[in-house]
């Protein structure tokens, strides 16, 4: 039984349903986040833990306590908002002392606490400063620290890195795992940025529509994506259609050259058009092992990264890319010119349904 | 360029003279108390009045009270309707409206027809039920103003993103309107408080059919008695409207990260 345990979770609005059928058992300790596009649910299915919306339908217990209908400010549930939420007329030692007061705390209490916290975001000295006079990733880490300061069962954060540059987007999703880890307090965090929940996460739900699409570890759903919503939204994805050949052995034809899969295509009937979906860093054009599969087609397109050279290349309605390593020594490929593309058996994904791109 | 300046600048001048000759002749006028000489006898004799300290006495408590019961009533509605309730705003907008198209004469005499002493709620009954009739009545004259200074306020700040900070923390509907709202919409409901000391200061038509001792009819008195003390009156009573308007800029300008809320 998880901390945090929700079941048969729904939400419907006047004309449209915007979570249904949610389950999901968060364990003490752990970091979850809810992962998908806009107008997914993630954030209604957040907003109902916190108590702002209320279910159509189902339950969410909270250490086995019922607290579906329970108002949010006798959840015990800290949240941290994309907009910071700081209280403006109030210092950032008040904004963080803030809930601690609400609760009757005694003041010998409160003073020791909110410094406390201020240290763990190492702003010790920024007690007095105004929430204007703090920079937004200053202000996101006090709006954290005061969600932290009453010791919540739970902390949500909803897209709390959203309004950040990228630099200090960064370094403060470091320092919300580290403190996160430090504290071992369950966390749900929503984002729609996969290499946020990639890094962050012990746990990933990715959502589509309403609906939980997969839950699974970040090397789960990057690695084995059941869908292929989940495969084209985490990390760049080729997603290439064919004909299944031999099911048993794992083989498709894809614009006439055949290749496997290791899984298989259990279930498949022979003729059928399925997807599979190839990750570009698994791709090379250098020789495969004895084993691999290999396709050839020609040089569609060309992305210089820095780092990275992205290359995509067709084979006919099918195209895939792959990233290679940037050589100084060696000129990527030229536009047009013939190729051939290797890659492992276990490389290939084998789709569930239909792909959607 | 240096034209269109030059024109800006030129309607400017008009406005103001527009504005200020009459007041700087009302202002010239009140002091010739005195024949052939400028003085501030006129000043000196209306600050020395007792009715002028009785009815402004009684129109500054008035307007206290009315500001107060104003506040209470204006706040937690504004914030409900931004809250939870956005689809009613041109409704409320509306009423809110109506006290400045709906003559004064007409609302008093609404009042007294409702409120007589042969009515179920006689507050015309006695002195201290019309006073709160009365203090009633300029909640209303004075909510179009109230309404959208604090309506303005509250449009500033992320109301829904504050409450709702407030809430995972713990606190009460009480505590957010007290210790999170209010706090940052007091430039706003000070603007709406200060408009409100004005117009109760100088009104005349309520507190002349209520047969009130306010200052408005005191004004109306000493205009139709006397030669010099009504200038000197006008540029009292302009005066402390000034002074409520200069006081809505300082304090807007001195209270520390209102306005640098809203996200």
């Amino acid at each position: 039984m998880g901390l945090l345990e929700i079941s048969g979770l729904q939400k419907k609005f006047a004309l449209s349903t915007a979570v249904e059928h949610f389950e999901l058992d968060v364990q003490r300790g752990e970091f979850v986040s809810f992962l998908g596009p806009s107008g997914c649910g993630k954030t209604t299915t957040l907003r109902m833990i916190a108590g702002f919306e209320t279910p159509s339908a189902g339950a969410i217990r909270i250490d086995g306590v019922d607290i579906t209908r329970r108002p949010p400010n006798r959840r015990n549930v800290g949240m941290v908002f994309q907009a910071y939420a700081l209280f403006p007329n109030m210092t950032v030692a008040d904004n963080v002392g803030f809930g601690l007061k609400v609760a009757r705390k005694p003041s010998a209490e409160i003073a020791p606490r909110v410094q406390e916290m201020l240290e763990l975001i190492k702003l010790p000295a920024l007690g007095n400063r105004y929430p204007y006079q703090l920079s937004g990733g200053q202000q996101q880490r006090v709006a954290l620290a005061r969600a932290l300061a009453i010791q919540p069962k739970v902390l949500l954060l909803d897209e709390p890195l959203s309004a950040l540059d990228a630099k200090i987007r960064v370094s403060l999703r470091n320092e919300i795992r580290a403190i996160q880890r430090k504290l071992g307090i369950t966390t749900i965090y929503v984002t729609h940025d996969q290499e946020e929940a990639l890094s962050l996460s012990d746990r990933i739900v990715v959502m589509r529509d309403g609906r939980v699409e997969q839950i699974g570890t970040p090397f789960e759903i990057y690695n084995f994506p059941r869908t292929g919503f989940v495969a084209s939204f985490v990390g760049t994805l080729s997603i290439l259609r064919g004909q299944v050949v031999d099911p048993g052995r794992g083989a498709i034809r894809i614009d006439g050259q055949e290749i496997r899969a290791s899984q298989g295509l259990e279930g498949a009937q022979v003729g059928e058009v399925r997807s599979v979906a190839l990750r570009p860093e698994i791709v090379s054009l250098h020789e495969p092992a004895a084993d691999g599969n290999r396709m050839q087609g020609t040089v569609e397109d060309v992305n210089f990264l820095g780092s990275i050279v992205r290359i995509r290349v067709r084979f006919g309605d099918n195209a895939v890319s792959l990233d290679t390593f940037n050589n100084p020594g060696a000129a990527p490929p030229q536009l047009g010119q013939p190729v051939t593309v290797n890659f492992p058996r276990e490389a290939v994904l084998v789709l569930e349904g239909p792909a959607t791109v | 360029m240096t034209r269109r300046i030059l024109g800006s600048w030129l309607v400017i001048l008009v406005g103001a003279l527009y504005f200020f000759v009459p007041l700087l002749g009302t202002f010239e006028f009140s002091l010739r108390y005195r024949r052939g000489v400028y003085s501030f006898e006129a000043y000196r004799i209306v600050l020395g009045d007792p009715r002028f300290h009785a009815t402004f006495l009684y129109s500054t408590v008035l307007a206290l009270a009315t500001i107060v019961v104003g506040i209470l009533l204006v706040v937690p509605t504004a914030y409900w309707i931004q809250l939870r309730l956005p689809r009613l705003r041109p409704v409320v907008e509306f009423i809110t409206l109506l006290p400045l198209v709906i003559p004064a004469i007409v609302i008093v005499f609404g009042y007294l027809r409702i409120y007589n002493s042969s009515s179920i709620l006689p507050l015309t009954g006695s002195a201290r039920a019309t006073d709160v009739l009365l203090m009633f009545s300029y909640v209303t004259l004075a909510m179009p103003y109230m309404y959208r200074a604090v309506d303005a306020g509250l449009r500033a700040i992320d109301v829904r993103t504050l409450t709702e900070a407030a809430q995972s923390l713990g606190a009460s509907w009480a505590t957010i309107l007290l210790r999170v709202i209010l706090p940052n919409v007091q430039v706003a409901v000070l603007s709406g408080a200060f408009l409100t000391f004005a117009i109760v200061i100088g009104e005349f038509t309520m507190a002349s059919l209520l047969d009130r001792p306010a200052f408005g009819p005191y004004l109306q008195l000493i205009g139709a008695n006397r030669a010099y003390e009504p200038s000197a009156l006008a540029v009292i009573t302009f005066a402390i409207t000034w002074s409520c308007m200069a006081l809505i800029q300082v304090l807007g300008r001195r209270t520390p990260g209102v306005t640098a809320g809203a996200h």
